[in-house]
């Protein structure tokens, strides 16, 4: 083999062509072999005939070769680029770890953004985009009539409404549902020491198969057991279904639990199973509260009560909802209250109708949440603006580096690429420590009983959440890392290379790009703090709301009684003895001021009844509301702080004097307008309700929403369905506990230890979900407040670094240290104020976006935008006073001999 | 003994490759008439197995390749031994020797060997 002629190092200048080689190599074997023939006596076409002969399947051999030889190049081309990669990556840890600070200060902001972003998307993954967690969910349709003042008694339906409705309807597989009223710690799980309180659902038999829950262990109810307890006959046995945290917290996981008896409410009943870890009842249907045990709703014995359940059906597969709307809207009209009373059909016209049980269960959340999704990004946005005023400071550090390194041969797309590297291994870095962050937050939040949200118990990193994840790393890293890696490249590097100065046309040229980031983010933390400004005025403005009760100072407990007498008038005359004696005691106890009974406190279930007629007046069916209905014992009003004109219920009430009722002032309003309701009569078909007082509207529902007619009747007239007694007193709860129980006890030993809660907890959880959404937004507005600050500062001290030459000049020629700060903090307010001005714009047009999670704030709220602008000018002015400080004490000498 | 009908067992042809370029580096056709005059006519090299295996050999990294003039001038690809097909070749000439010579001494036998003993 000679030396390569020169021409050869051209023969592949286009690149390698493994095809062309092989019918090079190829076409070199035949010449050579008819050479040979030729000298052995062949004629020269017989010899090259010989030699393709010879050869034999030229076209396989071609063919083999290609296929080997792009593999071959293949393989090379990646194992080049792997070397040239982790070349990269080697050098940038090298690089980052030469600039500690540098890399500290960017890892924590990459974190603290990329953690909150993967958070905020688990939980709208959980709430809005992942289906519930229930098989074939989207065939789940919550049934309920629009919204009215009535409360959950309209939001319900009677036994017989929900047979005749599961047997007429077409559409679905199954109806099911359960008992709406059931309050927390209505049950007393006894026969195992003290009798401790729990919550039991009742929910019609199949409900656990139309929602297709499998049993952890056990089965689910039987049909014959779906009928609910026999009542007449003892021999009937009941049946349980258990949660599984209560199962593993009270019975330690007892796997033979299943068959065994336990107590409740002293009478034996049976466990069939308990129900699997992935079942959360509160979680969907009561967000905020737990359920311990399930029983099966018995229809009968419900009949005469009314409205007692919800609706929920599974839609057979392939059925919309608006055809099971069609269907309800056909089936409603013949729907009976009480098969028993043909007038009572009808009354349900109009009042069913389907929507996806996921829309009733985070509908109302789907603005709130999507806007937190917002702001979460925009804190990603200044982040990564952050990031790339960060690195294009460092890059005009380091511009002799690169431009070194484009001298020696390396190709502008090497450098981006050396670039883009160290922004991806910087967010890969955030990326991970923002996932361990967001891990914490999602744990700590999956266990906050105390929020009012749907699904919260759900919450968990998955891989859609992991994808998210590397999605935004990889986004963040493009922001921040390519706009300096365009700059670098872009640059003239010669210029950057002969001139030693820090003044260099690329230096000013990347000032005018890192003000235009600065602005940015000044203009994206603008817009965080302006809608957290009003969410958190917001927030504000619904603590202040009149609620129509005091709930400070004031307590409440769950008390057990006992009332079963032979005949309805004596239960309630025994009813009225023990609630006297409680009331009394309770009353009489040190540092108590009121106390009183109620059956339902505000801002939780609630129910109503009949419907009420002023006397003299006749109303159409339908013209007059059902008011929402409380059974109170006398002091109850004074208890929860309720403002009242006229009289109290005494004592004397009773079923033998004249029935006597309160109303609120909606009610009197409603029924006697412009004339004072006290000493009134209301008729109940042909009974008589003197009305003694009026009492202040009572928030129900919730705190924002408005409130409706209500009326109180005495418990010593009405029969109650339990009691709540509330105990207004200034000690705080827990030192009046125990002196409270024991005087509960001494009445009825087995009274259970409930919590005594204060009312205030009851208001708090109504409004946690606002408190969750407003502390978010105002947490991420604090923290594009702190990058904004971090951006000023990071440009005018840069800045000022680079014009220190300037300044050493002008300082020379007598202009005072005054001026060179007044100079710079100047520069900071006009970058600034443009920031600003951009920010209003953009932050209007998002007010007005978010205007319907407003309460009694308008968009427009002129504190919120001032309070913003003035915010941010303080943060410039202290961000600029520093450098400015610096700027000032630039000795010209110094300046000037480092030039 | 018929020498057209002398077939190459599996993998032979890799390591008379190898073995061809101990010396230096070596065209394709430098190697078939290697391998016929070494063995005395008695191995023919057919074409359209060599460059296969010479390019599945070049592919695993165990030769490389480049382009350079032959005797006469004209442009050929020329193979030479990378450090990874040196410890191959070393290795499989020793597996080959192992294992001709065991072929070999069970050919040389003469008689039934004594059975073993049970013990």
């Amino acid at each position: 083999m000679t030396t390569t002629p020169f021409w050869r190092r051209y023969a592949r200048f286009f690149g390698p062509d493994p095809v062309a080689d092989v019918k090079d190599e190829i076409g070199f074997h035949l010449d050579a072999k008819t050479d040979e023939l030729i000298r052995q006596g062949w004629s020269p076409a017989a010899a090259r005939k010989e030699a393709e002969r010879q050869f034999g399947d030229l076209r396989a051999v071609q063919r083999a070769g290609q296929q080997i030889g792009s593999k071959t190049e293949r393989r090379r081309r990646f194992s080049d680029y792997a070397t040239d990669l982790l070349q990269d990556v080697r050098y940038t840890f090298r690089t980052l770890r030469r600039d500690p600070g540098f890399a500290v200060v960017s890892l924590l902001i990459l974190t603290i953004a990329i953690g909150a972003n993967i958070a905020v998307f688990s939980v709208v993954n959980t709430l809005l985009l992942r289906p519930l967690p229930f098989p074939h969910s989207n065939e789940l349709v919550w049934i309920a009539p629009p919204p009215s003042t009535c409360g959950w008694s309209c939001a319900t339906y009677s036994a017989d409404a929900y047979e005749e409705f599961r047997d007429q309807s077409r559409v679905y597989q199954d109806v099911t549902g359960y008992e709406a009223f059931t309050t927390p710690e209505n049950v007393r799980l006894t026969g195992r020491g003290d009798s401790a309180p729990v919550t039991g659902i009742e929910v019609i038999g199949n409900f656990f198969q139309v929602l297709d829950v499998q049993p952890a262990l056990g089965r689910l109810f039987t049909p014959e057991e779906a009928r609910g307890p026999v009542v007449a006959s003892s021999t009937g046995t009941s049946v349980v279904l258990l949660a599984n945290p209560f199962w593993r917290r009270q019975f330690h996981s007892d796997p033979a639990i299943v068959g065994k008896a336990i107590e409740l409410n002293g009478s034996p009943v049976t466990v069939v199973g308990v129900l699997p870890d992935s079942f959360d009842y509160g979680a969907v249907f009561s967000p905020g509260a737990k359920a311990d045990l399930f029983v099966p709703v018995s229809l009968d014995t419900e009949r005469m009560w009314g409205n007692i359940v919800t609706l929920i059906g599974r839609l057979k597969p392939s059925v919309t909802v608006a055809q099971a709307l069609d269907d309800a809207n056909r089936v409603g009209p013949d729907l009976y209250f009480n098969v028993k009373y043909p007038q009572s059909r009808g009354q349900y016209k109009g009042g069913l109708v389907p929507v996806p049980l996921k829309d009733y269960v985070t509908g109302k959340l789907r603005r709130s949440l999507i806007a937190l999704w917002f702001a979460v990004g925009a804190i990603l946005l200044i982040a990564g603006v952050n990031l790339s005023n960060l690195l294009l400071a460092r890059a005009a550090a380091r511009a002799k580096e690169f431009a070194m390194r484009s001298a020696l041969g390396a190709g502008r797309g090497r450098i981006v690429r050396q670039l883009l590297m160290e922004s991806l291994v910087l967010s890969g870095a955030g990326a991970i420590f923002g996932l361990a962050l967001a891990l914490v937050v999602i744990r700590w939040l999956a266990h906050q009983g105390s929020f009012a949200l749907p699904l919260l118990s759900a919450l968990r990193i998955d891989s859609q959440a992991l994808g998210w994840t590397v999605v935004i790393a990889i986004f963040t890293a493009m922001i921040f890392g390519l706009l300096p890696g365009l700059r670098v490249a872009g640059g003239n590097l010669q210029a950057v290379l002969k001139d030693s100065g820090a003044g260099a046309g690329l230096g000013r040229h990347h000032e005018r790009v890192r003000s235009v980031l600065v602005i940015t983010e000044i203009a994206l933390a603008c817009v965080l703090l302006v809608s957290a400004g009003l969410l958190l005025r917001s927030f504000f403005k619904v603590l202040e709301v009149d609620l129509g009760f005091q709930p400070d100072h004031a307590a409440s407990m769950n008390v057990e009684y006992d009332d079963s007498a032979p005949t309805r008038d004596a239960s309630l005359a025994k009813r009225a003895a023990i609630f006297q004696e409680v009331v009394t005691r309770i009353t009489a106890l040190p540092g108590v001021q009121a106390a009183g009974i109620s059956d339902y406190l505000p801002l939780g279930p609630n129910r109503s009844w009949d419907t009420p007629v002023p006397q003299g007046k006749v109303a159409a069916p339908g013209e007059m509301p059902e008011p929402l209905v409380y059974v109170v014992t006398p002091g109850f009003v004074r208890a929860m702080g309720i403002p009242l004109r006229g009289r109290d219920f005494t004592w004397s009430d009773t079923r033998n004097s004249e029935r006597v009722v309160l109303i609120n002032a909606s009610a009197a309003r409603l029924y006697w307008p412009g004339e004072d309701a006290v000493g009134k009569i209301l008729m109940r078909d042909k009974e008589e309700d003197h009305v003694i007082g009026v009492v202040d509207d009572v928030h129900e529902e919730s705190v924002e929403s408005r409130t409706g007619a209500q009326i109180y009747y005495p418990a010593t007239q009405q029969g109650p369905s339990r009691a709540q007694l509330v105990v207004r007193s200034s000690l705080p709860p827990p030192v009046l506990a125990p002196s409270v129980l024991r005087a509960l006890r001494e009445l009825n030993p087995n009274q259970s230890a409930s919590e005594f809660r204060p009312i205030r907890t009851i208001v708090d959880h109504a409004i946690s979900p606002r408190r969750f959404f407003m502390l978010l937004v105002a947490t991420f507005a604090g923290l594009g407040l702190l990058l904004a600050t971090l951006g000023i500062y990071g440009v005018i001290s840069y800045s000022v670094t680079r014009q220190t030459p300037e300044i050493g000049v002008r300082m020379a020629l007598g202009a005072t240290t005054g001026r060179v700060q007044r100079q710079v903090i100047v520069n900071t307010l006009r970058l600034t104020l443009v920031g600003i001005g951009l920010g209003t714009v953009v932050a209007i047009a998002v007010a007005r976006s978010i205007a319907s999670l407003l309460f009694a704030i308008s968009p427009w709220d002129l504190p919120c935008y001032c309070g913003m602008t003035l915010a941010l000018l303080l943060v410039a002015i202290a961000s600029g006073y520093l450098p400015a400080r610096r700027a000032s004490s630039i000795n010209p000498m110094e300046a000037l001999r480092n030039n | 003994m018929d020498t057209a009908k002398l077939e190459f067992l599996r993998g032979t042809l890799e390591v008379l490759i190898l073995k061809a370029l101990v010396w230096g580096p070596l065209h394709g056709y430098a190697i078939t008439s290697f391998i016929r005059r070494q063995s005395e006519e008695a191995l023919l090299v057919e074409e359209g197995t060599l460059y296969p295996a010479l390019w599945r050999l070049e592919s695993k990294g165990l030769l490389a390749a480049e382009w350079g003039l032959s005797e006469n001038n004209r442009k050929a690809k020329f193979y030479r031994l990378t450090s990874e097909g040196r410890r191959q070749l070393r290795h499989e000439v020793k597996t080959w020797q192992a294992y001709a010579a065991a072929v070999a001494k069970v050919l040389a036998a003469t008689q039934l060997p004594e059975p073993e003993e049970a013990q």
